[in-house]
């Protein structure tokens, strides 16, 4: 199953998107759904068993997470 | 016989040539990268917005800032400094700063005070050094900002910036840098130094090109206390009519200049590379030649501390007998070498070192000068200076 990590600003999801690559977790920038959120932009998609993980990363990296979603 | 190629010694102005590495990744993103960054999510939007991500990055690192969300992309050094200026004195408050600032410092000071913010302006020695006690003095109950260039763009000297660091903290102050001088030619560590904001240009010491610049901001800064100097799109928030709270978009309404943070990007990565320790032991040594060797030359007489290791390559002197304007007009027509004459706008400073209103010749070699090229110039004032003695 995949999850959708959403974010305030792309500006996130690009940080986001690096600092998961660089400890090996896969993700890929997506659109963002129009039933999820009517901003526009992009969010991430990763695997849920690797959630807990990516949230933890981007916590101490102070990159606000605007909320998930499971796909 | 004058040069074929130009001796340009204007590199306090903006730097030139750039590594190639500069050009190719402005020319690669003009063809590849067509997007705009966080407005889309399509592949050509991502490419820009990783692009705009990896220069904050590369920014972040030569400054040694630990969140690259907190670097907010400009046009220039000079709406970085307005923007940190702008938006933080209110009417009542009182900012400290130095007779050494250029005007994107002080003319934004200046109308803060017509607004009915204090200002003090600490006067600096002949030498252009500032003594920090002198801050610390000014301090009054109001004070909110200590503003100071981190080193002279007429004379080079550097301020004690890491000094008037530990006092701002000390009496919960923030202190504004103005980098311009010396972003990618002297180490700067932010947290190491006490920097809350510091705005730096991308096109001198960074080697990237003109259009590119901005503000590094701060843990210690309340960013919702602060307005943006702008207001706008940002990509985000898009169903608001409020300006986001967040950063980087707070200050950074528009779409950037993509192609400039290209070739900023590849600017720094390549002083990254190369080191800024070595690239400042370079500029000293520069120095040496350029102060040793106009020291000898009869009717120079040359301003500021004169001292390789308490400035930058920014070289100020006067010639006997003949105005800064025809000095600069003959070595640039007759010895294809390019100065930069006049009061730099820096009013202030030029008072401070006595050379106001003529102004100087000012020489700022770059990492590309070679030994050569000094000697060639040196030997162009001694010429000047013997036909004009």
């Amino acid at each position: 199953m995949n999850m959708a990590i959403l974010f305030y600003t792309s500006n996130h999801a690009f940080r986001a998107e690096k600092l998961l690559k660089e400890r090996g977790i896969a993700c890929k920038l997506v659109p963002v759904p129009r039933h999820l959120s009517s901003e526009c932009g992009v969010c991430l998609r990763i695997e849920a068993a690797q959630q807990e993980e990516a949230q933890e990363l981007l916590k101490n990296a102070k990159v606000e997470i605007a909320g998930t979603h499971g796909e | 016989m004058p040069k074929s190629r130009p001796i340009y010694l204007d590199n306090a102005a903006t730097s030139w040539p750039k590594p190639p590495a500069v050009g190719a990744a402005i020319a690669r993103t003009l063809e590849h990268i067509g997007g705009n960054p966080g407005r889309s999510g399509h592949r050509l939007s991502i490419a820009a917005g990783r692009l705009v991500d990896s220069t904050r990055e590369a920014v972040a690192e030569i400054f040694h800032a630990a969140d690259p969300l907190r670097v907010v992309f400009g046009a220039n050094g000079t709406e970085a400094l307005n923007l940190a200026l702008c938006g933080l004195p209110r009417p009542g408050d009182h900012v400290i700063t130095s007779s050494m600032e250029h005007n994107s410092v002080m003319r934004p000071l200046r109308q803060l005070e017509r607004e009915g913010v204090e200002l003090t302006v600490i006067p600096c020695a002949p030498t252009s050094v500032l003594e920090p006690s002198q801050v610390e003095a000014a301090i009054r109950h109001n004070t909110r900002l200590i503003v100071l260039t981190h080193a002279s763009n007429v004379v080079g000297t550097l301020l004690p910036i890491a000094e008037v660091g530990r006092c701002a903290r000390k009496h919960n102050l923030l202190l504004l840098v103005d980098a311009a001088a010396t972003a990618g030619a002297v180490p700067i560590d932010m947290e190491r130094d006490g920097i809350d904001l510091l705005a730096f240009t991308g096109h001198k010491s960074l080697l990237g090109p003109t259009g590119t610049g901005g503000l590094v901001i701060g843990e210690r800064v309340d960013i919702l206390q602060m307005y943006p100097l702008k207001r706008g799109g940002t990509g985000s928030h898009s169903s608001s009519e409020e300006q986001p709270q967040f950063l980087p978009d707070r200050f950074e309404s528009g779409t950037l200049n993509v192609l400039g943070l290209a070739g900023l990007e590849a600017g720094i990565r390549w002083v990254l590379e190369r080191g800024v320790d070595a690239i400042h032991a370079r500029h000293q040594e520069l120095l040496r030649l350029f102060l040793g060797g106009l020291a000898e030359i009869r009717g120079v007489r040359l301003h500021g501390l004169c001292d390789p290791a308490g400035q930058v390559a920014t070289i100020s002197f006067n010639i006997e007998r003949i105005s800064p304007s025809e000095a600069g007009f003959i070595l640039d027509e007759e010895f294809n070498i390019q100065s930069r004459i006049g009061l730099h706008c820096a009013p202030a400073a030029h008072r401070s070192i006595g050379t106001f209103p003529d102004g100087t010749i000012r020489f700022a070699p770059g990492i590309f000068t070679t030994n050569e090229d000094v000697l060639y110039a040196l030997d162009a004032v001694r010429q000047i200076a013997g036909r004009a003695g």
